[in-house]
This record gives structure tokens, C-alpha cells and sequence, in this order.
């Protein structure tokens, strides 16, 4: 019995002793979510900080897309959020972002090397804080499948010309696809992002002189006619705007070749490059043009600090490594995204791929990014761009099945967007 | 030399284990038993015994409290305030405003008049969905336990086919669905054996509303089938024994004794199956995400887009919408308890 009690003790007291090891550890969380390979990268590159950073323990919570648009704000907004998140409401979110400048040990860095992109992830009237960097900038434009033109016979249309406009394009694709009997011509994210390039390319100006956001004009009113009209005649993959909710894109389709014209982003060619590979030729063409422009949108995702986090300064070392020259290097290259950091755009990445379809594809993205009009980076540094963008979305699928005509569609996005802008005050 | 065991062994040998089980048993009960005496005894002394069944309802009651109460009074104070911040103390009181809102309309039978369209088309989408969704179940749950009543081959084998579809998620069933009605689906495969036309059947308005419904139709009706066979079953075969005497036909048996004795039953599963209908989300969320437009977007789904979905989130809007929902929905119950009993005093 005595031999019992003591094991008792003993056991009790290396149980005790347990929590006084791990209280040196700190464990910090981070809210990720996946286009492609890079969470795997990022824990890759987070095991050789952990092993340089024994007291620093970082956990992954990988979650779909939609949690972090959905479920992400309001765990911010009741003060439950995680040390650590990438977002794409860069804007949005801001209130509840940390401002790490007192934590960096060099901020000068990040203003440096990051400074364009650091306006995205502040408040109004805010220029100096340090949230966070982006993972990547994206740049919005078309993939071609190549080979399908040349199967047609067709030549490509941007071969032939530096500016082709939408309507060729158009034509172009429907050829294609009635020549070889391929489904779906052409079709597009269901986004108000992915739509709002060709918009501005059509001349929307997106904001009044005093700086509201408006859909008011006829260059916003000219794509819109436009896309409709190509859901209905079949130019447009006829079920992905009308048959959803939220997002969708049509990455199936290109990868089975049952799609001709796919505008989308720069965040899908890693993914291309594992579900396509080179089985057939996959290209990125120039954003096509009209009188406003060739221009695509800009984005992409941050990995920010959360202000709620009771480990700041652990955060700021994280976040440190990660933004580093070599390991931001490191993750753009295996990740095949186009890296939003000024010393890395200099020196250039070396993306770790053989496939030189996916090499040439982030090479014409990143020469599109002097093509952009102002107007696509002022719409994306509008903290309440997804309000408009949403509402863009919804309001057009409904003029697409004829709940809406195309005026009444216009007059409900602005007035969507002016009531939620009332409310938020 | 082998003795048969002889059945007053077996009884013998039960005996004593059923001894042995109740000699170890005794005191697994009689301890708790003892310690909750303790413990109420004194509290039945303090109250009196009249009011001891308060006691005993009181956990129930907290968690009603806590998890549906609490949440619906927190519900009506949000949809009387403004504002997107999400703690109610940081919300401004905007009293009626937001009801006000969703009745703001110059024709309710015309959504694209009303200022908040999409509410009203929800409105009138649910009410399309649920007369054709708790007809549909009522009526092919009640042919299908009339069917599975009767000794049929594999009769067991069709009680479980009919019930799987109840095990499945909502989600799984859906995109199933979405797989079978797709342009490239199985139903156009079908279709085309035959040499009809290939349809996009859920991008067709008119379609889109039957599908929804048939498919729902189709992964709910086996729980109330099940609830309604068991209704059958209870009803003593001495009454159809009694009919046939009487010379009644099957239609006559139907009609003036299945009928009659399983209405409580069908009550029951018109309340639930209404009420289910009505909160439906998940199955059409997935299968068609509201669409083709808003053609088959439920008022469930206008309050979760409202208060969740959109980047500003409009929690006053939405937590109003709901109330409206949850209003209508006990106007119903109300109304159908008090068919009920109308019928039942009948």
C-alpha cells in the first residue's frame, strides 16, 4: 500500500511539473486556407523556424475559402481570432489587424519592400502602421488552351495583335469551341473582382468625384450588356454564374479541355501546372482591351497579425522570418506565386518548376502588372471593394435569368452598396 | 458417463447468474440512489412536495434558457438595432426600422418593387417550395407505408431502401443530385438514350423549383414513412376483420378506418415536415446555390447571405428577417394544432 501511495506522489508530481516545461513554449496559431501547395510550403518553411526558435510553436488551421470570407470576421469582431491569418479582405479587416512597427526589429524593411502594398491593409487616414505582408500579389487574366486553337485551326488572337478586345476574343473562342464541339467558349470566376477588370477596361470608373463607389456609368454598363448577353447566347459557361452561390470557377473545365478561354488569375497557375502539366498547351494571354484599358485587376492574400493576440512580440518574430528576403524567395518559388516584394521583384524569382507552360504563363502576369490601370489599384485598396464586388456578382446572375433587367440590375448594386455603406457609417 | 443438461438445469443455472449479476448490480444502484436521496430530501422538507416537480424540470428548463430562449430574446433586441457591430451594446436602437425595411414594398406580389426584393422573392420561393414539398411527403410517405404495411416480398429490404436516404448527408445527397441533373449528367445520358433533347435542368426556372423539391422529397420521406408505418401498425387488425365482415372493399377500409385512426399520425408529420420545410437550406444550398438566380432561394437562405455572407454584415436585417420567419412559423403550428383538435373532436 505504501509502495502504492508513493507511486501516487511521484506521478502526481511529474503530471504537476509538466505545465511549468511548456510554459516557456509559446503555441501560436495561424488561419490559413489553400489555392494550392503552399500551406504544405509553409509549414516546410515554419519546422526550420521552430527548430532555430525552440520557445516559438506554430500550429496551421487550414480552412476552406469561404471560412476565412465568412466565419474569420466575426471570430475577430467577438475578439476569438487566431495569432495569425491570411485574408483577402485586405482592407475589410484592417481594424482588427496588430500594427507590429513596435515589435519589428527593423521596420524599415517592410516599408521598403513592401511599402505599395501596405496602404491595402490600413484604415483610412492610417500611413504608418505594419499588419502584415502579402503572401502574393495576383495579377487577374486569361488562360487560353492553346492547343484547342490549333486543333481548330484558328490562330490565336493575341498573336496576331497586342490589343484584342473582348469581342474578339469572344469570337475567337466560339469558333474554336463550335469546330471542335467543345462545351464552354469562354467563361469567369464568379466574382465582382474578376469582373471589374474587363469593366474598367470597358471605361468604368468605379468612384465618383467625391470618392463613392459607383456602377453609375456607361462603361460599367457596356461590359455588363456585354457579359450578360454572352451567359445567354452560350458564349459564357451558361451554369457557373446562374447555378451558384458565392465563388466559383471553372477550373475543372480548363483542366479537362472542355474550355476554351478561362479568365481567372495568377493563383491558378500552380495549380494548372499539377492537374494539367503539359498534357495540353495552357497559355496566359494579355487582359483583352476596350477604351478604358488592357488592365486585369490586382490582389492577392496577406498573412497578417491579429491585434487580439497575447503573444505579439512571438508574432513579429514569426512574421519576420517569413517576410525575409530568402524565405519569401523560397515560398514564391515553390509555390509558383508572383511575390509582392520589391527587393524579390528585382532580383527576380527563380520558380522551381521544369514546366516552362507554367514558367511563360507567371512571366506574362508579371509583365501585366505595368499594364493595370489606376483605377483597378484604388478599387482594390477600397476597404469595402467586396460589398461592391458581391453585390456586382449577385445582381448580374439575376439580370442573366431575367429576374432583373439590365437597368434594374445596375440600380440594385448601387443601391446594395449604398445601404450596407449607411449601415457600416 | 455424459448427463443431458435437463431445462430445470438451465433454469437453475440463470437463476444464480441473475444472483450473482443483482448481488453485483445492488450496489451500483443503491449507491447513487442513496446519495441523491441525500441530497433531495432536504430540499422536498424546505419546498414541500407539491412543488418538487419544479426541481425536476429545472436542468430541462436551463438549458431551454440558455440555448433557445436567451438566443431568441438576444435575436429580438438585434433586429431593433442598426448598425455592423456585433456586440449588442455597441449597436444603436433603431426600434421598427428594420421591419420596416423588409415591408417597404409597392406590390408584395411584385418582389422587384419592394426594397429588399430579395426577402420577398425568399418569401415567396419558401411558400412555392413548402405546399409542393410537404404535399409531396405527405403523400408519397403515406402510399409508401401503405405499401411497405402489406406482406410483400423483401418487405424488410424495401423499409431499408426507402429510409437510407435519411442517413445521408444533406451535402452528399445534393451533390449526387447535382451529378445526376448536370448538363453531362445521368439524366441526360438517360434522356438521350431514348432520343430525346438534353436539358440544363436546373438552369431552367420552372425546372429548377420541381427538382429542388423532388429531391428534397425524395431524402426526407422515408423518416416520415417510417413514423406513419408505425402509425399502421398500431391500429388492431381486429377493425379490418370487423370491416370485412361488414362487406367493405379496400377503398372503404382505407377510408373509414386507416384514415380516421391515423390521423394523429399524419398530424404529426405534417407539423414536422412543415417545419422542416420551411427552415429547409442545406440540400438546396448545395444543388443549386439558390439559383438559377434567385429562383430557388429560400428565406433561410436571405437570412444567412444577410447576416453572415455579405462583407458588411447586416445582423439587424437579418435577425429581423428571422423573426419574421419564426412568426410565421407559430401562426401555422397554431393554426394546424387547432385543426387538429377540431378534426379529433370531429
Amino acid at each position: 500500500m505504501r509502495k502504492f501511495v508513493a507511486i501516487l506522489v511521484v506521478l502526481s508530481m511529474l503530471l504537476a511539473a509538466v505545465p511549468a516545461f511548456s510554459q516557456d513554449m509559446v503555441e501560436l496559431r495561424i488561419r490559413w486556407y489553400d489555392d494550392g501547395n503552399e500551406g504544405e510550403v509553409l509549414r516546410d518553411l515554419l519546422d526550420r523556424f521552430e527548430a532555430d526558435n525552440p520557445d516559438i510553436s506554430v500550429e496551421i488551421d487550414t480552412v476552406p475559402y469561404r471560412a476565412i470570407l465568412e466565419n474569420l470576421p466575426l471570430d475577430l469582431a467577438a475578439g476569438e481570432g487566431p495569432d495569425m491569418a491570411r485574408v483577402t479582405d485586405l482592407g475589410g479587416l484592417a481594424e482588427y489587424y496588430l500594427d507590429m512597427t513596435p515589435y519589428l526589429s527593423d521596420p524599415g524593411y517592410w516599408e521598403e519592400n513592401f511599402g505599395p502594398f501596405l496602404n491595402w491593409k490600413r484604415l483610412p487616414g492610417d500611413d504608418s502602421s505594419i499588419p502584415g505582408f502579402m503572401t502574393q500579389l495576383t495579377i487577374t487574366g486569361p488562360f487560353i488552351n492553346r492547343t484547342l486553337f490549333e486543333q481548330a485551326g484558328i490562330e490565336v488572337p493575341s498573336d496576331m495583335s497586342d490589343s484584342v478586345t473582348w469581342d474578339e476574343w469572344a469570337a475567337a473562342s466560339v469558333a474554336v469551341a463550335e469546330a471542335l464541339e467543345i462545351p464552354y467558349p469562354m467563361a469567369m470566376d464568379r466574382s465582382g473582382h474578376r469582373f471589374a477588370g474587363p469593366a474598367i477596361s470597358s471605361g468604368a470608373m468605379y468612384f465618383d468625384d467625391m470618392g463613392h463607389p459607383t456602377v453609375m456609368d456607361e462603361g460599367f454598363r457596356d461590359m455588363a450588356e456585354r457579359f450578360v448577353n454572352w451567359h445567354l447566347d452560350g458564349t459564357m459557361h451558361p451554369e457557373m454564374w446562374p447555378l451558384s452561390e458565392g465563388y466559383a470557377g471553372a477550373n475543372e473545365e480548363f483542366a479537362n479541355a472542355e474550355l476554351v478561354f478561362y479568365m481567372s488569375g495568377s493563383w491558378q497557375v500552380g495549380q494548372f501546372s499539377e492537374q494539367i502539366g503539359d498534357a495540353f498547351d495552357w497559355q496566359t494571354v494579355p487582359n483583352p482591351c476596350g477604351p478604358g484599358g488592357c488592365t486585369g485587376m490586382p490582389g492577392g492574400a496577406a498573412l497578417v497579425g491579429i491585434g487580439a493576440t497575447e503573444h505579439p512580440e512571438e508574432v513579429a518574430r514569426v512574421m519576420e522570418y517569413l517576410a525575409s528576403q530568402d524565405v519569401l524567395g523560397e515560398f514564391a518559388a515553390r509555390t509558383l506565386f508572383i511575390p509582392a516584394h520589391a527587393g524579390l521583384s528585382a532580383s527576380g524569382v527563380d520558380f522551381d518548376t521544369d514546366l516552362q507552360l507554367a514558367k511563360d504563363s507567371l512571366g506574362v502576369f508579371v509583365g501585366q502588372v505595368g499594364t493595370l490601370e489606376q483605377t483597378a489599384f484604388d478599387l482594390q485598396a477600397y476597404a469595402f471593394n467586396r460589398a461592391l464586388f458581391d453585390a456586382t456578382r449577385d445582381r448580374l446572375t439575376q439580370a442573366m435569368v431575367g429576374e432583373l433587367t439590365l437597368d434594374e440590375a445596375i440600380d440594385r448594386i448601387q443601391d446594395d452598396v449604398d445601404t450596407a455603406l449607411a449601415e457600416q457609417g | 458417463m455424459n448427463r443431458t443438461a435437463d431445462p430445470s438445469d438451465h433454469e437453475r443455472m440463470g437463476t444464480r447468474a441473475l444472483g450473482i449479476l443483482d448481488e453485483l448490480a445492488r450496489p451500483l444502484i443503491l449507491l447513487p440512489v442513496a446519495a441523491v436521496d441525500r441530497i433531495l430530501t432536504p430540499i422536498q422538507k424546505r419546498v414541500g412536495i407539491d412543488k418538487m416537480g419544479y426541481f425536476f424540470v429545472l436542468p430541462n428548463l436551463l438549458i431551454f434558457g440558455i440555448f433557445v430562449l436567451f438566443p431568441m430574446l438576444l435575436n429580438f433586441y438585434y433586429a431593433m438595432t442598426g448598425g455592423t457591430k456585433l456586440f449588442p451594446e455597441d449597436r444603436p436602437f433603431v426600434g421598427l426600422d428594420n421591419f420596416a425595411t423588409l415591408f417597404d414594398c409597392d406590390d408584395f406580389l411584385s418582389p422587384n418593387t419592394c426594397q429588399e426584393d430579395l426577402f420577398w422573392r425568399g418569401i415567396s420561393n419558401t411558400i412555392q417550395f413548402v405546399v409542393f414539398q410537404v404535399s409531396g411527403i405527405v403523400f408519397f410517405s403515406l402510399v409508401t407505408a401503405l405499401v411497405l404495411n402489406r406482406k410483400i416480398v423483401a418487405r424488410g429490404f424495401f423499409r431499408s431502401v426507402f429510409f437510407y436516404p435519411v442517413l445521408l448527408s444533406p451535402v452528399v445527397v445534393a451533390l449526387i443530385w447535382k451529378w445526376v441533373l448536370q448538363h453531362e449528367g445521368v439524366l441526360n445520358a438517360i434522356v438521350e438514350i431514348f432520343g430525346a433533347e438534353s436539358k440544363r435542368w436546373l438552369l431552367d426556372t420552372n425546372w429548377a423549383m420541381f427538382w429542388v423539391v423532388f429531391v428534397s422529397v425524395w431524402a426526407l420521406m422515408g423518416f416520415y414513412t417510417l413514423i406513419l408505418l408505425a402509425g399502421l401498425q398500431s391500429i388492431p387488425p381486429e377493425l379490418y376483420e370487423a370491416s370485412s365482415i361488414d362487406g367493405a372493399n379496400h377503398w372503404q377500409d382505407f377510408r373509414f378506418v386507416t384514415m380516421p385512426l391515423l390521423m394523429p399520425t399524419m398530424f404529426v408529420v405534417l407539423v414536422l415536415s412543415l417545419i422542416r420545410a420551411v427552415q429547409m437550406f442545406d440540400h438546396i444550398f448545395v444543388l443549386t446555390g439558390g439559383g438559377p438566380g434567385t429562383r430557388t432561394q429560400l428565406i433561410v437562405q436571405y437570412i444567412y447571405t444577410t447576416g453572415f455572407s455579405n462583407q458588411i454584415q447586416l445582423f439587424g436585417l437579418s435577425a429581423a428577417a428571422s423573426m419574421v420567419l419564426g412568426i410565421s412559423l407559430l401562426v401555422l403550428t397554431l393554426l394546424q394544432l387547432r385543426l387538429g383538435n377540431q378534426s379529433s373532436l370531429a
